[in-house]
């Protein structure tokens, strides 16, 4: 059926979507402890996603609705089956959250030691875990025909899954580095930008390592193989990753932004693609996988929520653009004094 | 303990946790945005301060609310994946479209109000806050029509094992979700009015900030007056569609054992579970339950013995629970009203000052039991008639639960003390100068 098509693509462009703006939160909070040396540092990186990075979670809560609503089989057994690791990501987001608000609250070193750990921990974990269950997803998960689990959280660290790992934390690290560029002037910025300039390498080896091993460890070329067009997208993301570098020799740190955006939506593109159509798929026996076929909603609850869709997420975007345009210019010691900086 | 208990505790403790910040978040942001429109309109830089001030509470509050917020959407798949799978093709279309159509809106904008202050015009700066205001509404319109489809299911269909959606409009348009929303979000409500007022009166009663917490107390007055009163209303309202859709609910808030006319309406009573009676029965009137739940002194009211004991809500939680909201929702108005006699001369009027002030917690009490009696009572279902709160459980192992049910407990309850510790602090400094 059309439907469960395009609900399938949908799902994985949403997930997409979060990678790729919540992605930078991620990464500078992961940067956070080696590139905030002084408070204003610090504070400075926190103001540079001040006004975005509750938005941007709203793409979490979404993509996992829209499991939720079009697939619900997924999210019941996906969400069971990754019971510990998930856990771990929403007490990570939890205190990354509350950690922006609280840190500035109480004027004593000590007490935004605590936060600063917090908004380390808190946007550490969820780019490594969040690679980790999806190079899972990529690999296949222990599910039987009644999609119980048969594994621990230790059956998900796995050579590739934790590759997965780190792959995400590489991506969210060049990306979240660009966006400080971005955001920064003097000596951060130059540091941000040398950052993401000594990253860079590390980031595309640990591409190429694994497009390689997830020919060894998926079956994600399978569909590539049946259809060769679809290498395009591979060609694509190995093309934005390389643009990144480009722009950042020019030192136009917008567009190697946006290339680093391209590169994320299309890595998570490359395992949407070879995933197709599962969408959870089982390493015990490939009938007890979940696909867009097996697992979906009913077509009247597909039909309403693609209108939904349809109608809110132009208008989501619009306003998010919008957001984001309000706020572009440099994070600056002037607005630090600003009284509802964080 | 097994899973089902120990899913049942963690889910009691992340939505009770979640909804000690949503209702002031619902509340405050009417508020903060009636003073800043107050400022545009007026100029009036006392207006400013206000919006300013409580805007900072708000921002503390609703920064627990959000984080504490994706807990309850990861749990349904977390811990009732039955639950999900059986349910997803409705309830999951709805907690989707709050996230699209409301959430989106609300945490998008929350950054512009916070940071925008000098990036856009301060109409457009109110305006943000008003559609702040309105999305949370509409997240509260989509959030209880879910819960109000697992109160009293409708336009569906079983097949495949699982509820089907034939009749969105039906879903949409539940009677059940639509008391729920005008007797939900007008306790929130409440609870906000209450809040500022009881905070106003602190400093009245310090005699500091006069102007700027009378006018503050004077704003919350009219909005918990309004509300307490209308509360109330859609509440009897509440209960007579609850006779109607579940019984076994109504039999349980109101200890009602034996299948009678002229039902008696207890004051007071301790329910004997084991027994089926009630060991202590205090202030019975004769044919109140009847009246009150059909509007007739002589009508039928159907007892808990009506009921197959494995059928029934656990009693005394549901009683005590309705009662204790009750009584709390008889006094909101009851001190309103006084309010209202005393609005001009709030400085003079300690006594009524310190009760206000002592008056926040309770709010909050009676919101919380609301949800118990709407939860516990409904009781052994979690979609009423339709799929019992045993079978929902993921198939997870109890020790996962466990470690995640503790670790909530301490994150949340460290989350709780720093948020209502930094919310107190800057309640009690006032106002900037």
């Amino acid at each position: 059926m059309v439907l469960q098509t395009i609900w399938f693509f949908l799902w994985g462009l949403l997930w997409a979507l979060f990678f790729m703006t919540d992605g930078f939160d991620f990464g500078i909070g992961t940067l956070y402890p080696f590139l905030g040396k002084t408070d204003q540092d610090k504070r400075i990186m926190i103001n540079s996603l001040g006004p975005l990075w509750d938005g941007n979670e709203v793409w979490l809560i979404t993509a996992a609705g829209v499991t939720f609503a079009a697939f619900p089989t997924v999210y019941a057994v996906m969400f069971s089956s990754l019971y510990s690791v998930l856990m771990l990501i929403l007490f990570a987001l939890i205190l990354r959250g509350v950690s922006f608000e609280f840190r500035g609250k109480v004027d004593d070193p000590r007490w935004r030691k605590i936060w600063d750990t917090c908004i380390f921990i808190g946007s550490f974990t969820p780019a490594l875990l969040f690679g980790v269950v999806f190079a899972n997803i990529f690999k296949g998960i222990p599910i039987d025909h009644n999609g119980i689990y048969h594994g621990t959280l230790f059956t998900l660290l796995n050579p590739y899954g934790l590759l997965g790992g780190v792959l995400f934390v590489m991506l969210f690290l060049v990306h979240g580095a660009l966006w400080l560029a971005i955001k920064t002037e003097g000596d951060l910025h130059e540091r941000a930008a040398s950052v993401a300039n000594k990253l860079w390498p590390v980031l595309l080896w640990v591409v190429v390592i694994f497009l390689i091993a997830s020919r060894f460890f998926t079956h994600l070329y399978d569909n590539y193989l049946a259809h060769p067009a679809l290498f395009l997208v591979i060609l694509i993301t190995v093309f934005a990753l390389l643009s990144i570098k480009f722009f950042l020799a020019k030192r136009a740190f917008f567009r190697a932004w946006f290339a680093s955006a391209l590169t994320i939506v299309g890595s998570t593109f490359f395992g949407i693609v070879g995933l197709y159509p599962n969408l959870f798929p089982s390493s015990l026996n490939p009938k007890y996988s979940l696909t867009a076929q097996n697992a979906s909603s009913s077509p009247l609850t597909l039909k309403i929520m693609l209108i939904v869709v349809i109608i809110f997420l132009p208008i989501v975007i619009g306003y998010q653009i919008w957001t984001y345009n309000l706020f572009k210019g440099k994070v600056t010691k002037e607005d630090l004094a600003y009284e509802e900086a964080y | 303990m097994d899973v089902v208990l120990l899913s049942r505790l963690q889910f009691a403790t992340a939505t009770m946790f979640h909804f000690l910040f949503v209702p002031l978040t619902l509340g405050l942001s009417v508020l903060v945005a009636f003073m800043e429109t107050k400022y545009v309109r007026t100029g009036d830089e006392t207006y400013l301060r206000m919006t300013k001030f409580w805007g900072k509470l708000f921002l503390i509050n609703f920064a627990v609310g959000v984080v504490t917020g994706i807990t309850l959407e990861f749990q349904f798949g977390t811990n009732w994946s039955r639950y999900s799978a059986f349910v997803g093709d409705i309830f999951g279309s709805l907690l989707a479209i709050e996230a699209t159509a409301a959430f989106f809106l609300e945490s998008t904008l929350i950054g512009v109000w916070i940071f925008g202050w000098n990036k856009i015009s301060k109409k457009a700066h109110a305006i943000v806050m008003w559609l702040i205001a309105g999305a949370g509404t509409m997240s509260a319109v989509w959030i209880l029509m879910a819960n109000g489809w697992m109160q009293h299911p409708v336009g569906f269909t079983i097949r495949n094992g699982r509820a089907e959606l034939v009749d969105f409009a039906a879903v949409v348009f539940n009677k059940f979700a639509i008391l729920e929303f005008f007797h939900t979000v007008p306790a929130a409500y409440i609870l906000s009015a209450f809040f500022v007022m009881g905070i106003s009166a602190y400093h009245l009663l310090k005699k500091q900030h006069i102007d700027f917490f009378t006018k503050s107390f004077r704003i919350a007055l009219v909005f918990g007056l309004i509300f307490s009163i209308f509360t109330a209303i859609t509440g009897d309202m509440h209960g007579v569609h609850v006779t109607e859709t579940q019984p076994a609910k109504l039999a349980a808030m109101e200890a009602h054992w034996e299948t009678t006319t002229r039902a008696p309406l207890h004051l007071f009573a301790v329910p004997d579970e084991k027994n089926e009676r009630n060991s202590v029965e205090i202030g019975s009137i004769p044919g109140l339950l009847s009246f009150l739940t059909r509007h007739d002194f002589n009508a039928e009211v159907r007892g808990l013995k009506d009921f197959p004991k494995d059928e029934r809500p656990p009693v005394l939680l549901s009683f005590f629970s309705f009662r204790i909201m009750v009584a709390l929702g008889a006094l909101f108005p009851l001190l309103t009203i006084i309010g209202w006699f005393k609005r001009n001369r709030l400085v003079e009027s300690p006594g009524y000052l310190k009760i206000m002030l002592w008056s926040i917690p309770l709010p909050y009490i009676a919101i919380e039991l609301g949800w118990v009696l709407a939860e516990v009572g409904r009781q052994p279902w979690i979609v009423y008639g339709l799929m019992k709160t045993s079978d929902a459980a993921s198939p997870v192992a109890s020790s996962q639960v466990l470690i995640s049910l503790i670790a909530f407990i301490l994150v949340y309850s460290l989350l709780g003390a720093v948020g209502f510790y930094l919310i107190a602090k800057n309640a009690r400094q006032g106002p900037a100068h």
